[in-house]
């Protein structure tokens, strides 16, 4: 158990000269509190995995630091670091049983058998792999299996922190969600810091109480599920959760006002200091832009299509060339194709060179 | 599902009738022949029954003696080269590179003994352990150690026991080594996660993932050293003595050099079934193998929608497993 901090750390895979556009994990700082269910979500190939194995110690990285409650550990190795981590595809020792596979980790360690033995029992409980216990660990299901690694991982009571690395992957969507419901009771029960990486976004926002999100070897932003909902710190966290993502639009944007074609949209705050030569965007969700049947003094687009989700309504529209999402309120209908968009101005955000501008009040 | 009659269709499967019945079949039962008769030359035969046969395994007779005799020598000399070339093998596998130029190096090194014809590995080691101008045998005697393939069986033993180690650890290691190489690298970060030591990890994930090639390894290994002739013929000529004389270099003694024809048809087909029995029970053991592997597969569904139900007897099977 500890608080896991990384100061500027950094990885390249083509070593250290490499140019820093190249690195696959961009410097990054930043701390994980003990006990915290972290989720660490990003497209393939965002370096996910790769600062995952450098906390765990499979990497060594090519620059910076990493501390355990301030103690420097990088130059340790996987062994001597005290963490557990279960990897995308289930390993199995099958020459052993169920409960030795558990075992194996306490084995290793030295811990005294009445305590390995307690242990086991307790994580063959709560994973419900009780009555595999004494079963040899071969003709399992993908998921029993699977559940063994798990198992293996959580075993050791001592840990800085279990990491998880798409864990998920080779489950059935219907058991995925019971066990995934599982972890987070066991994290609740067991009080481990956990870091779940994913590259599903429902996965990361039903697990983890704080989601960090990747971007091409870059940490762009950490907070709650809701922080990263209603205040995506840069245009891509907007896009990637939800869904459908956020909408990107360009525009001018001086003082309390965004022009997109001319056309003024009035915003809560004032931006008048943003930077010159930077790419403006304005960012809205589709959930806070409505269509309206067209009148003037609206911006005005055309409907590609209407996706009807159930609960909700979405539909698909197109201002010039980009494409923008927004609520289909009951009972619209387009007669001619268009509609008029009404934006919700408390939930517009403005972003300069894709990062988030704070307005003034 | 309506099958076509056509009885001319036997003529396709004629040539191979034809082929295998004049390669096979016809010199097989010539052998057989020969081991019910007796003949003193001049193409006269005398009916024998299954004297030779009754002759051949019984230790009081010179034919039985001899030929019992070799197939011990035999035995044992399988057993000590298994028992040295597999974990040899196994050695050599895990200490090869993974990845880099020096792999396909060590192939290559590993891949020559395997090339060289079998006599010419046998004339190699005869000229290699010779006392007067052999690098080994000069060496060994220089240091003061008394040594003379020629005229000491211990001597001689060694010197055919090192050069089928040789010649053949290279196989098993390149097996093992293609066992190794299909270990995900996810098993490796998992015991490092896992604390294993060096000995763990071979335990628990190197040992298991190598058995099948090991098995493979095996059973080449046990038919080829059971059939060897040519290096050691050509090292040691069967001797000192007959303290080097393996049941093919008996075989070729007494049908070549005595011409006894009745007496070897009777030790070859004795010699053949030995071998055809350890082929059988190792293809079995493979097979069954295999099988488990298979029904494993089969089982995951079912196991899937009702665990519990479907597991317990196989619990109650594995029970005395699990305590091993």
């Amino acid at each position: 158990m500890a608080r896991i901090d990384l100061v500027d750390l950094a990885h390249s895979y083509g070593g250290n000269d490499a140019p820093q556009e190249s690195f696959a994990l961009k410097p990054v700082t930043m701390t994980w509190r003990q006990g915290g269910a972290y989720a660490l979500l990003g497209p393939s190939g965002c370096g996910k995995t790769t600062l995952l194995n450098v906390i765990s110690g499979i990497i060594t990285p090519s620059r910076g630091k990493i501390l355990f409650d301030g103690k420097d550990i990088t130059p340790l190795s996987t062994q001597k670091r005290n963490i557990a981590q279960v990897f995308q595809f289930p390993v199995i020792y099958d020459t052993m049983t169920v409960g030795q596979n558990l075992a194996f980790p306490l084995k290793n360690r030295g811990v005294p058998k009445a305590e390995i033995d307690k242990r086991v029992a307790e994580i063959g409980r709560l994973l419900d792999l009780e009555p595999y216990l004494n079963r040899k660990a071969t003709r399992l299901t993908a998921d029993a299996k699977q559940k063994i690694s798990l198992g293996r991982g959580l075993v050791r009571s001592d840990v800085a922190a279990v990491l998880f690395d798409e864990p998920l992957t080779v489950i059935d969507p219907e058991l995925k969600w019971q066990l995934r419901s599982k972890l987070k009771a066991l994290h609740r029960e067991l009080d481990l810091t956990m870091i779940y990486v994913t590259h599903d976004q429902t996965e990361a926002l039903t697990f983890a109480d704080t989601v960090v999100v990747m971007h091409d070897g870059r940490v762009v932003q950490s907070g709650t599920p809701a922080e990263l909902f209603d205040k995506p710190a840069h245009t891509f966290v907007g896009y990637f959760i939800g869904s459908p993502g956020m909408n990107i639009l360009p525009a001018e944007v001086r003082g309390r006002e965004a022009r997109i074609d001319g056309h003024a949209i009035t915003l809560n705050r004032s931006y008048d200091n943003l930077p010159d030569g930077a790419k403006i965007e304005i960012g809205v969700r589709p959930e806070f832009v409505e269509v309206v049947t067209s009148a003037p003094g609206l911006l005005s687009a055309k409907i590609e299509r209407i996706d009807d989700l159930g609960r909700i309504r979405f539909a698909r529209t197109r201002l010039g060339d980009v494409k923008l999402a927004a609520r289909a309120p009951a009972g619209f209908t387009s007669s001619d194709g268009t509609a008029g968009l009404k934006f919700d101005p408390s939930h517009i955000h403005v972003y300069a060179d894709s990062l988030l501008v704070e307005g003034a009040a | 599902m309506d099958k076509t009659v056509n009885q001319k269709a036997w003529f396709l499967v004629l040539p191979v009738f034809l082929v295998v019945a004049f390669s096979a079949v016809l010199p097989l039962m010539t052998v057989v022949n020969y081991s019910m008769q007796d003949t003193f030359g001049n193409n006269q035969f005398f009916w024998n029954g299954v004297g030779w046969f009754k002759e051949l395994l019984d230790p009081s007779t010179d034919l039985g003696g001899r030929f019992l005799a070799s197939l011990g020598r035999n035995l044992f000399f399988s057993l000590v080269i298994l028992a040295i070339e597999v974990p040899l093998g196994i050695v050599v596998a895990l200490s090869m590179p993974r990845h880099g130029w020096t792999v396909a190096a060590c192939l290559v090194i590993l891949a020559l003994p395997l090339l060289i014809p079998w006599n010419v590995v046998g004339t190699i080691w005869q000229i290699f352990g010779r006392p007067d101008i052999g690098l080994l045998g000069y060496t060994l005697n220089a240091m003061g150690i008394d040594y003379n393939y020629v005229s000491n069986a211990v001597d001689a033993w060694v010197t055919v026991i090192a050069m089928d180690v040789w010649h053949w650890t290279s196989l098993v290691a390149l097996l093992c080594y293609a066992g190794l190489k299909s270990i995900p690298e996810a098993y490796y970060q998992a015991a490092q996660i896992d604390g294993a030591s060096r000995w763990a990890v071979f335990k628990a994930i190197q040992l298991p993932k190598m058995n099948r090639v090991l098995l493979i390894a095996v059973l080449l290994r046990f038919m080829d050293s059971f059939m060897i002739y040519t290096e050691p013929f050509v090292v040691t000529g069967g001797g000192p003595g007959n303290s080097t004389t393996f049941v093919s270099i008996e075989l070729v003694k007494i049908a070549l050099g005595q011409f006894d024809l009745g007496k070897a048809a009777a030790l070859s087909l004795v010699y053949n079934l030995i071998i055809l029995i350890v082929c059988w029970i190792f293809y079995t053991v493979m097979t069954n193998a295999g099988v488990e592997r298979k029904a494993q597969a089969e089982e995951e569904p079912a196991a899937e929608r009702k665990p519990a139900g479907v597991l317990q007897p196989a619990m109650a099977l594995k029970a005395k497993e699990g305590v091993a």
